[in-house]
């Protein structure tokens, strides 16, 4: 075996029988035989075939599989719409602290009064944050949350007697929007982009009708543009009966400066995973909290988190509240993401109110400055901006000419980039824009790194120039190169066989 | 950099935001603090919490305070597995990728079930993506009849979800501790998409699945279980008992309790569902050089790429808490991961037998049991766990809440944690507390009137 298959063996192929790691307690009680205990047809007769390894073969091969990552602490991150900001590791110390990390969700409400108050702080942040009184920790992950106002939609117009069918959102949407759609029992209805990016208010007016229960949007858009016509949109909606939906995966453009609430929408969603620096852990743990007006807050999941007066002096307590008869009821199990909680609670008490207004000035201003160097030379010849304004928090690159002139696509430019120690920015979205570059640099990077990026883009182009191929065949020093998806879609290997 | 926009200043970016629109006044949001004095803070928070160092913790009711071994937090907290987005850029993402590829071979061995997906997030909502699935896997039947052993959570997180899917919910009831037989029959029909059961139950019964199962078949449709994954290793998995599919909580493998949560749902079933399946998925291939590595398979179900027609709407899940339960699973090993289970159905057997022999406690059910019981107790709930967490012990979960028919009802849950000593001290507590609750020792012993204790 060379060095590189040594490389890639998994866990389960440098198992050795009889190897081990774990020694366990005493049992301390009477070895009863098993079949004593349960129905012998209810036991298992071979136990799973689980590897067998000793803790520093353990420990070696883990180690070795995390250099085959790239992450934000190694390098830039310019992943559009996903807000690869800075993780404090405060934030992991004082999610770690025992009275947060081993207290059980179960716990009775009088002896977890820290973990409950810190759940009411976060909500009150959040309100305020979004502009909208009442909020819901549930939801798991954006896309959570995007379910959950759907259902609190439709219990909202249930409620009043109504039944409508379709939801609306704009054709820039994050796919998780017409997914969620689907699955709380609405059929998606598209709407266009006018030309200066926003939602084109002639088409949204021809497909507002009492039918329509929602608007999703986010604000500002996928292309990283503020929609100015918000206002008019929300009255439009509102007119109709319908609810305005924000998708808060760009809430990191606007903290502080503009509020979801006060542009009209009547339900929000906040990634704490991308706006309040939770890791996003290679795919997760997230929380999608969601902000919601008066008007659909007794439709909010169960439980929900209270304060109650004492009335004898002694302070206020904290409580779940169950008895929510209107609810839409739970959305998962216990009270949510408590850990996601706590260190977006951190954060938000380490930047304060003018931490995050200056968090999200400086998001639009990075976005804005790598824009600019972006529209200077190769990139602003090969790589035009697809709507030329001042960008929010991010902005949308096509890579169509580049495509024409020198024959690569974003996809290669993409992978090129892995050379020069860059992660891409979100390619091939949104749909609307031909071989898109979607670019977020957030405010947690230096002009530096921005500058570093800007020269590594231009450097691909003008080697592309000379020689196509190169950024066609790329990368070169990643620990694979170009891998093949359709093989692992075609025949799909998603387990080691065994024996 | 404002000369290089071509700006004055950063205010002008924010010109697009229309004025009335624009926050005239600084967030009602305390000053940013020092990151001692936000340290100092979240600890104030978090001593007033009861946790389980404080506490003997004899509460389960699918989340539990198992052992997590030091290696889990030392490699989930590298800067490499912490810190990275999705691995949509399988290149430099081998790490995670690879990592995913082990969970699945993992989870697929406990549960016996050939394919296993990368997560999802917890296991009440894994419970409702697993009804989504069998609606399109029974070409749209929409109905769901689940056992009222499914965790109360599982449930009500279904009919929540239901409500989207223009689905019903038939709930079949049970008999001395497991599901009614008699009852599920009757209940499935040819609109049935699943038949959804839990083993061990909620009240902590190993289920016979197998012949409840029986029932889905005849009907053609689905048959969904979830287990505990830290019974698989003596407990008859779910594939070897006619499952389609598999799901849980996945907490007590490496992650910790977080006052519930993150954890991770694991999710697994048969092959003909994987193109039906739920979140990510990672699979093997070859790079353009023939070197082994792994991708994200079959995006092509996915909402990034699918939009509405996606198989569902998740997006980011729970890589890192898989992640954990992976290096767990490795650290306990085939032999450790058996061992572990064989310690829990004995030592449960031996509280089981201990607190029975408790005056005013007694078993709710006969059915056997893995890792959880449930007892009946001769006084109120509430009072007796009160009167157990003044002496330092968490007793259990009371079931009144969720299960109306059961309000003299606790469930005990045990863990490796757990020792003998600790479940001793337990049954002497809760003896102790029914007496005094029955009025044959002073009530005032701990200076409060029974009204005045919750």
């Amino acid at each position: 075996m060379n060095q590189q298959d040594e490389q890639v063996l998994t866990i389960y192929e440098r198992s050795k029988p009889g190897r081990r790691a774990a020694v366990l307690p005493d049992a301390e009680v009477p070895e009863t035989p098993l079949e004593e205990l349960i129905p012998a047809n209810l036991l298992r007769s071979e136990p799973p075939r689980l590897p067998e390894v000793a803790e520093p073969e353990i420990v070696r091969h883990y180690n070795r599989l995390s250099r085959r990552n790239f992450d934000l602490d190694t390098g830039f991150y310019p992943l559009g719409s996903c807000t690869m900001k800075h993780n404090p590791r405060l934030n992991e110390r004082v999610a770690a602290l025992p009275g947060h990390a081993r207290l059980h969700p179960a716990q009775q409400p009088q002896r977890a009064q820290g973990a409950l108050e810190l759940m009411w702080l976060l909500q009150e942040s959040l309100a305020e944050i979004c502009g909208l009184p009442h909020v819901s920790l549930q939801p798991s992950a954006g896309s959570h949350g995007e379910l959950a106002g759907l259902l609190l939609t439709r219990a909202y117009h249930a409620d009043r007697g109504e039944a409508r069918t379709k939801v609306l959102a704009p054709d820039t949407s994050h796919g998780t929007n017409p997914a969620s759609v689907t699955m709380a029992g609405y059929e998606i209805v598209k709407v266009a982009t006018d030309e200066r990016g926003g939602v084109e208010i002639d088409d949204l007016r021809e497909k507002v009708d009492d039918e329509v229960a929602c608007l999703m949007l986010t604000n500002p858009n996928t292309l990283g543009l503020f929609d100015e016509n918000i206002a008019e949109i929300a009255g439009l909606i509102h007119e109709a009966g319908g609810t305005l939906y924000y998708d808060g995966a760009n809430l990191n453009a606007v903290m502080g400066h503009s509020r979801p609430g006060d542009m009209g929408f009547d339900i929000v969603h906040v990634n704490l995973h991308k706006s309040f620096s939770q890791p996003h852990g290679g795919g997760g743990p997230g929380a999608g909290p969601i902000a919601v007006s008066d008007r659909i807050e007794p439709f909010l999941p169960r439980p929900q988190v209270v304060r109650r007066e004492s009335g004898n002096g002694s302070g206020p307590s904290f409580d779940l509240d169950y008895d929510r008869p209107k609810s839409i009821g739970r959305l998962r199990g216990f009270q949510g993401n408590f850990g996601v909680f706590v260190r977006s609670y951190a954060y938000i008490l380490s930047l304060g109110a003018d931490g995050l207004a200056e968090a999200s000035e400086t998001a639009v201003l990075n976005a804005n400055y790598l824009k600019a160097r972006l529209a200077e030379g190769r990139a602003g010849k090969h790589l035009p901006i697809a709507f030329d304004r001042h960008c929010m928090h991010e902005f949308v690159l096509s890579g169509k000419p580049m495509k024409k002139d020198l024959g690569i696509a974003t996809l290669d430019l993409a992978k090129r980039l892995l050379d020069f120690g860059f992660h891409p920015p979100t390619v091939y979205f949104p749909l609307l824009v031909e071989e898109a570059l979607m670019v977020e640099p957030t405010e947690t990077e230096t002009k530096e790194s921005l500058d570093a990026f800007a020269d590594a883009i231009d450097q691909i182009l003008a080697e592309a120039e000379q020689d196509p191929e190169k950024a066609k065949q790329a990368p070169y020093t990643t620990p694979v190169r170009r891998l093949d998806e359709v093989k692992a879609t075609r025949k799909p290997v998603v387990r080691q066989p065994l024996g | 950099m404002l000369a290089a926009i071509g700006v004055d200043s950063v205010a002008e970016l924010f010109a697009q935001v229309p004025e009335p629109l624009r926050l005239d006044r600084p967030l009602a949001l305390p000053e940013g603090m020092s990151e001692a004095e936000v340290y100092e803070r979240l600890a104030a928070l978090a001593a007033r919490n009861a946790d389980c160092e404080e506490q003997v913790c004899f509460i389960g009711a699918g989340m539990y305070d198992h052992y997590v071994p030091a290696i889990v937090d030392a490699i989930i907290q590298r800067s490499e597995f912490l810190t990275p987005y999705t691995p949509y850029q399988p290149e430099i993402s081998q790490g995670g990728l690879q990592a995913m590829f082990e969970f699945q071979t993992a989870m697929s061995e406990l549960t016996a079930l050939p394919v296993a997906t990368a997560g999802l997030y917890e296991g009440p909502s894994s419970v409702a993506s697993a009804a989504y699935l069998a609606i399109g896997a029974t070409k749209g039947r929409r109905r769901f009849v689940v056992s009222r052993g499914v965790h109360p959570h599982s449930r009500e997180t279904l009919a929540t979800y239901a409500v989207g899917f223009g689905a019903e919910v038939a709930e079949v009831g049970m008999e001395d501790g497991l599901t009614d037989a008699a009852e599920l029959a009757g209940a499935v029909d040819d609109e049935t998409a699943a038949v959804i059961l839990q083993s061990p139950n909620f009240l902590g019964s190993v289920e016979d699945v197998e012949a409840l199962g029986a029932a889905a078949e005849r009907h053609g449709a689905l048959l969904v279980v979830a287990v505990d994954p830290m019974t698989l290793g003596v407990l008859r998995p779910p594939g070897e008992c006619g499952a389609d599919i598999a799901l849980g909580e996945g907490q007590p493998l490496g992650n910790r309790l977080d006052f519930g949560g993150p954890s991770f749902g694991f999710f697994c079933g048969a092959e003909e569902l994987i193109r039906k399946m739920p979140g990510r998925i990672a699979g093997e291939t070859d790079d353009v050089d023939g070197r082994r590595g792994f991708v994200l398979a079959l995006q092509t179900r996915e909402q990034h790429i699918r939009r509405e027609k996606a198989t569902h709407n998740i997006c980011t899940a729970q890589a890192l808490n898989a992640l954990a339960a992976t290096i767990h699973l490795a650290w306990l090993g085939r032999e450790g991961y058996r061992e572990l289970g064989e310690l829990l159905l004995r030592r449960t057997a031996y509280a089981r037998e201990r607190l029975a022999a408790v005056p005013g406690v007694e078993p709710l059910h006969e059915a056997p049991v893995a890792r959880e019981f449930a007892v009946r107790l001769d006084a109120p709930v509430e009072r007796v766990l009160e009167r157990c967490a003044e002496r330092g012990i968490a007793a259990g979960y009371p079931l009144g809440r969720e299960y109306p028919e059961h309000e003299d009802g606790l469930l005990v849950a045990i863990t490796e944690r757990r020792t003998r000593a600790q479940i001793d001290d337990l049954a002497e507590a809760l003896g102790a507390a029914i007496q005094a609750e029955a009025g044959e020792f002073p009530v005032h012993k701990t200076g409060k009137s029974p009204e005045g204790v919750r």
